[in-house]
């Protein structure tokens, strides 16, 4: 079931600039040492949000090197290997941008199943990414225990859709 | 010009191509950051000063968010040991009856190891000076396990220094900054620790893979670890000191050996950064070749009895060297006389032989002159 449309403009600080920032402060709010009753805060990784629901808003020249940057900022926040996350992140924005005809305009239970099979293509990149450069994979639970919580993010990704979807019909 | 004035005027792209063009681009970039990257060297010329300068401005900022948990933590720390002083009172007088036990028989054995390592010469490990920070910043994804803390270069932190905590081992510097260090936790992936079995002196490889519990790799040794077993580093290679705890064995959920780490007991928001140094590192290689003398600058001092002992037992032992050097010339000096001997009575048979062939020659004419050779020289 597709929504409705209409006729809105949105400049990308709006769309791009903003929600970048957002999940820049997300990761780096959740990265402080706390412990609750033994156990850490969540690690989600913010930006997949913004890798599924930018190409489905409108595709774009700006998104995939915001996506870049995002990644490289992950990477060197959470000190890891670097370019692991912007090519997990710009292989979602990618595949999400190549099916958006068909991904576009779906209702929020569909668009979650798919933003699940994105979220699962990126640790899976990911996942034989570092295989590939060091030789040993983590351990499956780990990987669980960080989908999990960027799958809770799903919402955010939806609110963004529905916010800037109809901005411009042009796109749809 | 401007750019829509120019032949580009009636150009006009799909934005879904640009925009994969933009991907495809941006993709490219991202594998060439992968391919340049090193993070597995661990090598201070590896932490690039992109990692530098982004851990110098991450450390400020991750020390001023973590600001209000630290404040929570110790309010929280202010009023349980308010509301619990009796009994936790109760509990230290207990342990400190049992650690005073510990504490007599650490010292004769501190006193007594030290005694050994005097007779034998051994040079102990020089004490590590230690460094405490804060940890500012945690990642504890599956793809990364580090910490970022406020102490680097300034306080002399340098690449490859181990860092505890309270309890035990967390991992070790990766990368260093001015005023923060990045920690690799014995947790990540890349993470390699040499270990020891501390009951049975097995060795092994402590290696990350994300998870809580690090597992135990090339296992020397057949049933050389139990359940609850002490993992202690082993020192070998030189990047940690010995005996650092590390956690106790217990065997995962698939099959493999892993450890519990002894860090995970309290939350690691402080912790020591040993300013260890590997070993050759330490001393000049000249020094490292001299033979171990630390015996003579660290043994008390000889009793006259015992003195007079050592030096009576030197002089004979100097004698016996000196009778033995006589012995060894004298049945030098004999064997050359009898070589002497030997080739004067050869000179002396040859001499008397000559004589004898002389005597004889006359009575065989044409003695003197050479055969005619019967055969032709061999050609080669």
């Amino acid at each position: 079931m597709r929504r409705g449309r209409g006729s809105r403009s949105f400049s990308p600080l709006e769309w791009i600039v903003l929600p970048a920032l957002a999940a820049l402060g997300v990761t780096i709010l959740l990265a402080v040492p706390l412990r609750f009753w033994g156990a850490h805060l969540p690690e989600p990784v913010a930006p997949l949000v913004l890798a599924f629901a930018w190409p489905l808003i409108r595709p774009s020249v700006l998104a995939p090197v915001a996506l870049l940057g995002l990644g490289v900022f992950l990477d060197l926040f959470w000190g890891g290997t670097l370019g692991l996350w912007p090519l997990s992140l710009l292989i979602v924005y990618g595949l999400v941008l190549f099916g958006r005809s068909l991904l576009a305009g779906q209702d929020t239970r569909m668009l979650f199943f798919w933003f699940a099979g994105a979220v699962l293509i990126a640790f899976f990149v990911a996942y034989w990414t570092l295989r590939l450069d060091l030789g040993a994979g983590p351990h499956f639970w780990p990987v669980v225990w960080q989908i999990i919580p960027t799958l809770v993010l799903f919402p955010a990704a939806d609110w963004l859709i529905r916010r800037f979807d109809d901005a411009d019909v042009g796109f749809r | 010009m401007a750019f829509r004035d120019g032949p580009f005027e009636k150009l006009k792209l799909p934005v879904a191509w640009t925009a994969a063009a933009a991907v495809i681009v941006a993709l490219i970039a991202a594998v060439m950051l992968l391919l340049g990257d090193r993070r597995e060297a661990m090598a201070a010329e590896n932490y690039a000063p992109t990692r530098q300068a982004f851990d110098t401005a991450a450390a400020p900022v991750g020390g001023v968010l973590s600001l209000p948990g630290r404040w929570l933590r110790g309010a929280g720390s202010y009023v349980g040991g308010y509301f619990n002083a009796v009994s936790e009172n109760r509990r230290l007088k207990a342990e400190i009856v049992e650690l005073e036990q510990w504490r007599d028989q650490a010292r004769a054995l501190s006193n007594l190891n030290a005694r050994y390592e005097a007779l034998l010469g051994v040079q102990p490990e020089p004490p590590v000076p230690t460094v405490g920070a804060r940890v500012v910043s945690d990642a504890r994804g599956p793809f990364a396990n580090a910490r970022l803390i406020n102490a680097g270069a300034n306080k002399a932190v340098r690449v490859g220094n181990p860092v505890v905590s309270q309890d035990g081992l967390v991992g070790r510097v990766v990368g260093t900054t001015p005023i923060a260090s990045r920690v690799l936790l014995v947790t990540d992936v890349a993470s390699r620790i040499p270990v020891m079995i501390e009951r049975t002196n097995a060795r092994a490889l402590l290696a990350g893979d994300a998870s809580n519990n690090p597992r135990l790799d090339f296992v020397r040794g057949e049933d050389v670890i139990q359940e609850g077993d002490r993992v202690v580093t082993s020192g070998d290679g030189g990047g940690f000191p010995r005996g650092v705890p590390v956690g106790v064995a217990a065997k995962g959920l698939d099959g493999a050996w892993r450890v519990k780490l002894f860090s995970d007991r309290n939350p690691v928001d402080v912790v020591k950064v040993l300013l260890f140094q590997d070993f050759a590192q330490l001393v000049s290689e000249g020094e490292l070749n001299e033979a171990p003398l630390a015996g003579l600058n660290t043994a008390p001092s000889p009793s006259p009895e015992l003195a007079a002992a050592v030096t009576d037992a030197a002089n004979r032992r100097l004698a016996q060297e000196q009778a033995a050097a006589r012995q060894r010339e004298e049945a030098i000096l004999r064997a050359r006389i009898q070589e002497q001997t030997r080739i004067e009575a050869a000179a002396q048979a040859a001499a008397e032989a000559r004589a004898r062939q002389q005597a004889t020659a006359p009575a065989q004419p044409g003695a003197g002159t050479s055969p005619a050779p019967t055969q032709p020289a061999a050609q080669p």
